[in-house]
């Protein structure tokens, strides 16, 4: 069976266990630790569609993961809108927002470590900026006013937010399927792997770059409006935070750079690692950012293609 | 077909090309020829679009294409080998064709399904899963060659397909090109191994230090002193100048 085939049925089967997870995962704690993960799960499928799949390596990725959360709380808050029009508009916002700071870097030719230090800037900006303009309720914050209903995005139990955000997940998981199955997909890939040649067999590279980074931000803002909706409260460093940017990064490169289910694998270790490293210390904070650390050198060192790559090499030599 | 008149390319202080004019009928196969700095693949690169010419203009198919990028030139039907092959080398031999073969088809099934039917015109049916990294010299020449091919040129830029190759893959890679241009495509190519040029162009342009220097059927440049001179010197072009008088 060509790999091709494997994936449209794996795809299914994957959000099938993941719809079928609360039942082995109960109510409680765990089932919003999953929430949580599949919300970066999201956010790690953006960045893998510029990154893994297109070759730009952003360290920016909280700035579409921040304006999906800010665009959402900010039309509740100041202006009354129900949060579902807020999805909707922090989406195109976060893909908006892609296409500007895309547009801005892929136009002056920008590539590999100065892209990622334009992106860097870009969310540091917008950080800054959400500090200290008066709407965003500044560095105190904003936060959503408690109102459970699902008209409202705002669920009872967990598991109503765990469907949420299972199908936000599929959204990105689809839509990167839907890309690796593209002529786009296969343009972006070229891209990816070499400039010159792809431009010589009629590829408009910056047209290319700019699709990318822009869905990119639409999906990661997808998961910004998640979490402002889960937790009802955002500052300037939440969403802004570099610490936002790096986890959008880790995942991928732990799970398989530029592979469809490696963002989601990538997460899940990376969220049950955080889980180990907090029972073992009694919740010492930043120690599971020392083991992230720790991790993506080994990964580096011994598994360039990630955990997706290693499964890979192990399916051929059994085979 | 290809048209290029007085085309200049400046790189600070070095003028890489300078005044070159040429021109390839459509059907042929014209070759571009000349000592190892000439200026050939920048004049190349300037047909392709990958640089802009300081002055001049080059015309394809009656239209002026000088200060188009590379992907409109593409558009335009012209594909282009590299000189130092530029295989999209995480992806396998199928996926390296595919790519060019999207540019008439959309979906990715057409496209591969294309890209196995270019990979038999240059013999790489056999190779279509191996990774592109994978391939040998002459593998990723031939790789170039169906990349290039599966953009469905009406013009083919060839820049030294046969270098690094043996005598037995060089008689094969001929074989293919003549087949090209049996198809239909115009070829201009640059090359050094000389016998491939003379069995297989039916014009030649020679290039000196940015010149068009002598231009015509290869049977007459072997004998013309310029060309001589600019591959061998001047006392050898002297000296086998006066030997043809003396025989004469």
């Amino acid at each position: 069976m060509n790999p091709d085939r494997i994936k449209l049925i794996a795809v299914p089967v994957v959000l099938a266990a993941l719809a079928a997870a609360p039942l082995a995962l109960g109510t409680g704690y765990w089932l919003g630790l999953a929430t949580t993960t599949l919300m970066f799960a999201c956010l790690a499928q953006a960045w893998n569609l510029l990154g893994g799949y297109g070759g730009q390596f952003s360290y920016g990725h909280a700035l579409f993961f921040g304006t999906g959360a800010y665009v959402t709380a900010v039309l509740q808050v100041r202006l009354g809108l129900d949060p579902w029009t807020g999805l909707i508009a922090g989406t195109i916002a976060g893909g908006a927002i892609g296409a500007f700071c895309g547009a801005l870097s892929f136009r002056y030719g920008l590539k590999g470590s100065y892209f990622a230090l334009v992106t860097l800037a870009f969310a540091e900006v917008f950080r800054i900026l959400a500090t200290s303009v008066p709407f965003t309720g500044g560095g105190a914050g904003i936060l959503i006013p408690l109102k459970v209903s699902p008209a409202n995005f705002q669920f009872a139990d967990k598991a109503g937010f765990y469907y949420a955000m299972l199908i936000l997940f599929a959204v990105s998981l689809i839509v990167t399927l839907a890309v690796e199955r593209s002529r786009f997909g296969a343009y972006l890939v070229a891209v990816r792997e070499n400039e010159a040649a792809a431009a010589a067999l009629g590829i408009d590279i910056f047209r290319v770059k700019l699709g990318a980074i822009t869905l990119s931000g639409a999906l990661a803002a997808l998961s910004g409006v998640f979490y402002a909706q889960f937790f009802l409260y955002l500052d300037p460093h939440i969403a802004y935070g570099s610490g936002v940017s790096v986890e959008a990064l880790l995942a991928p490169i732990i799970g398989g750079i530029g592979t469809l289910f490696g963002p989601l694998i990538g997460a899940i270790v990376m969220r049950a690692l955080g889980e180990v490293a907090n029972v073992w210390t009694d919740g010492a904070p930043g120690l599971n950012l020392a083991l992230f650390g720790l991790l993506l050198i080994i990964v580096l060192r011994f598994l360039p293609d990630g955990i997706v790559g290693l499964i890979g090499r192990l399916g051929r030599r059994h085979a | 077909m290809l048209e290029v008149a007085n085309v200049s390319k400046r790189f600070g202080g070095l003028l890489a090309v300078d005044g070159a004019s040429l021109k390839v009928a459509e059907g042929s196969i014209a070759g571009l020829i000349g000592p190892n700095g000439a200026g050939k693949t920048t004049l190349f690169s300037m047909i392709a679009g990958a640089v802009p010419p300081t002055a001049g203009e080059i015309s394809f198919a009656g239209q002026r294409i000088d200060g188009l990028k590379s992907h409109e030139v593409c558009h335009r039907g012209i594909g282009r080998t590299f000189q130092i092959t530029q295989p999209f080398a995480g992806l396998s031999v199928r996926e390296n064709i595919a790519v060019g073969a999207h540019l008439h088809h959309r979906r990715r099934a057409d496209a591969l399904a294309a890209a196995a039917e270019v990979a038999k015109l240059v013999g790489m049916a056999g190779l279509l899963d191996r990774p592109a990294a994978s391939l040998t010299v002459a593998g990723r020449k031939r790789l170039e060659l169906a990349r290039a091919l599966a953009t469905r040129p009406r013009l083919l830029l060839l820049d030294e397909v046969m270098a690094g190759l043996n005598p037995t893959e060089i008689g094969e890679i001929i074989g293919v090109i003549r087949g090209i241009r049996d198809s239909g495509v115009t070829v201009l190519l640059t090359e050094h191994v000389m016998q491939a040029v003379m069995s297989l162009c039916e014009h030649i342009h020679v290039l000196n230090q940015g010149r068009v220097i002598a231009a015509g059927a290869p049977s007459l440049l072997v004998t013309d002193p310029k060309v001589v001179e600019a591959y061998l010197g001047r006392a050898a072009a002297g000296r086998i100048e006066a030997g043809s008088r003396h025989a004469s």
